[in-house]
């Protein structure tokens, strides 16, 4: 389980990987949010739930991302621990998923780039050996 | 056989690839060699995201005119390549969510001031902080004035013209915007109100990342008959503001990334890959979402506006001047899509311009330009990183004939923030600035890292290369004196 940094000049490129699907899509998460803030200095204090469909895996992860990065704008929240259970259906996915995190403070968190959305750039999700792997471009 | 393999040098600075394959038409990239280097060997693998296949993908798209273009600030982005430009025939051709970005109506508001450098170096730490009190920006920050829902229609209806109305600014501004501050055919309906409610706190907010408000110097006037009619001379000092739309825009981006990913196929559209999500221009989608996008343009002018007020503001405080001695030079944006008339093989067309990443550069003897520009063509700001100089630029006739107008927007980046992170500490890179000189207020030392000057490509190159080809003429060099980030 964990996530990376790809290399993307302008943007911010992720690779994100856990044992389930779902894991999968929390550490894309954090990577999202890591981006931003750092995480250690988030206090989980509060948080949100999220329900979100796509008609693919991909585009839940987009759906995903995007409901995050717009809850931190409407709420002043930052997050920094996730939980997802994702199920693909036939013609959907959805996500079911709890963040955790505190109202934004830019005396304690050194928050850095904005992200501003999440691309169909690069969008990837994928399983091999026993472990699910997201990637995901989005622009800062 | 790849793009870049048939990547064919027309000058020193001008390369073309054929069309072949699902092109449409060619693709056209300004370029010096070493941009043209760095742009093959990202091309070569197939893993990479590559700028050159971006300008493929935009000259298969149905309905494109003449060429694919792309600037000599060209990088890669998402759809579009950054410095990416697309002109579309308004009858058959698309509109492209990848050919604006999430960052609608991005842009530049250039102001002068009455203030001489010399005169305000002893006070630039005063003035300095005054500033970064007076400009919200950063993360999550709001802004001082809270809008209404129906406000916010107002303001996405109106633009700049919304905000002078409150009294955020005089209509000199408004004459000295790009649209005159107001970009036509916005609906406030067709933004979803997430995109309001994200708004609400932003309007008057720089942002972070490579957005700024900088006090800058004129270091050097190159054009002097342009520069008199900019009113930019030598050892004076300008204020340069960068930003855009805020989440209202970013959320339009996010929200037509959605409404029209399917819209390509119900319309028989089959498109290169799945970042060119698109919709016919004349389909309701694609009506919709220009009428979106118009809107989120509304909201950068009226976002520009607001900080130039709270600017005015604020140097009425430390340096005593009054808000009509600071005048706008010119408001304009760099990732927008517009309706505008354009000659097409000897007569006169309307068409869609796309321009990501890059900005209008529209010649002399347009009307759009303000009546004081006319003769020389409308300014081109060109933003540099914090550390080095930007540039101001004029459109150009080889402009208008060879990129619908269009000129280059920044440096663009050349290195990752990951890496740009890993090899600078950001207060070494503040340490490093203040010595030459170059005052900086950031509300993130993780965030200056990322965005150290040696992480872009040298404007000076990038200048270069766009005068050699005759796209834009510089008109003075501005030195940057004090930084307010993100």
């Amino acid at each position: 389980m964990g996530f990376a940094y790809l290399d993307h000049a302008a943007d911010l490129a992720v690779r994100a990987w856990g044992p389930t699907l779902g894991e999968a899509f929390a550490e894309g998460a954090r990577a999202l949010f890591a981006a931003m803030v750092e995480l250690e200095s988030v206090r989980p204090a509060t948080s949100r739930t999220f329900s979100v469909r796509g008609e693919t895996p991909e585009l839940a992860l987009v759906e995903w991302l995007a409901a995050l990065v717009a809850e931190k704008d409407t709420s002043g929240l930052v997050f920094a621990r996730f939980n997802a259970r994702v199920c693909v259906g036939s013609s959907e996915t959805s996500v079911e998923a709890t963040a955790w995190g505190e109202r934004h403070d830019p005396a304690r968190h050194d928050a850095s780039c904005e992200v501003k959305g999440i691309s169909l750039l690069g969008l990837r999700v994928h399983r091999d050996a026993g472990s699910w792997t997201v990637e995901y471009v989005a622009d800062v | 056989m790849g793009a870049f393999d048939r990547l064919e040098r027309v000058s020193e600075v001008e390369w073309t690839i054929p069309a072949h394959g699902r092109m449409l038409v060619p693709g056209r990239i300004f370029a010096d060699e070493a941009t043209i280097e760095q742009l093959r060997a990202e091309s070569l693998d197939e893993a990479q995201w590559s700028a050159l296949r971006q300008v493929t993908h935009v000259a298969s798209m149905p309905g494109i005119v003449s060429a694919a273009i792309a600037l000599p600030d060209v990088h890669p982005g998402y759809g579009f390549p950054i410095g990416g430009v697309g002109a579309f025939d308004p009858d058959s051709g698309v509109v492209v969510v990848g050919g604006v970005g999430f960052d609608i109506n991005c842009g530049v508001r250039v102001l002068r001031t009455p203030l001489d450098e010399k005169g305000i170096v002893p006070d630039l730490d005063r003035i300095g902080d005054d500033l970064f009190r007076s400009v919200p920006a950063g993360l999550g920050s709001s802004g001082a004035i809270q809008l209404s829902m129906a406000e916010m229609d107002r303001m996405l209806a109106e633009g700049a013209r919304y905000a002078v109305a409150k009294g955020w600014g005089s209509d000199g501004d408004l004459e000295y915007s790009e649209d005159g501050g107001r970009l036509d055919g916005a609906d406030p309906s067709a933004v979803s109100s997430l995109a309001k409610q994200r708004e609400v706190n932003q309007v008057g907010t720089l942002g972070s990342g490579n957005h700024y408000l900088e006090l800058q110097a004129v270091e050097r006037v190159i054009d002097r008959e342009a520069a008199r009619a900019y009113g930019l001379e030598e050892g004076g000092v300008v204020v340069a503001i960068h930003t855009g739309s805020r989440a209202l825009g970013h959320q339009i981006g996010q929200d037509y990334l959605r409404e029209l990913g399917s819209a390509h196929a119900r319309y028989g559209i089959d498109i290169p890959d799945q970042e060119m999500v698109c919709a016919p221009i004349r389909s309701p989608e694609g009506r919709r979402y220009l009428a979106a996008v118009a809107a989120g343009a509304n909201c950068g002018f009226a976002n520009r506006q607001v900080i130039a007020h709270l600017v005015r503001s604020s140097l009425a405080r430390t340096c005593g001047i009054g808000a009509g001695e600071i005048r706008t030079v010119y408001d304009i944006g760099h990732n927008h899509v517009k309706f505008e008339r354009h000659r097409v093989n000897g007569a006169v067309h309307t068409v869609l311009v796309h321009r990501k990443g890059s900005t209008r550069a529209f010649g002399p003897g347009r009307e759009e330009a303000p009546s004081a520009y006319r003769e020389v063509g409308h300014p081109v700001f060109v933003g540099g990183t914090m550390g080095t100089a930007s540039y101001v630029m004029r459109g150009t006739d080889v402009a208008m004939e060879m990129a619908f107008g269009s000129g280059i927007h920044g440096a663009g980046r050349a290195l990752s923030r990951k890496k740009a992170a890993k090899k600078w500490w950001g207060e070494d890179v503040l340490n490093e600035l203040r010595a030459r000189g170059i005052r900086i207020w950031a509300h993130s030392a993780r965030g200056l890292a990322e965005e150290a000057p040696g992480a872009y490509k040298d404007v000076e190159r990038v200048v270069g290369a766009a005068e050699a080809a005759g796209l834009s003429r510089a008109v003075a060099r501005l030195r940057p004196l004090a930084v307010i980030k993100g």
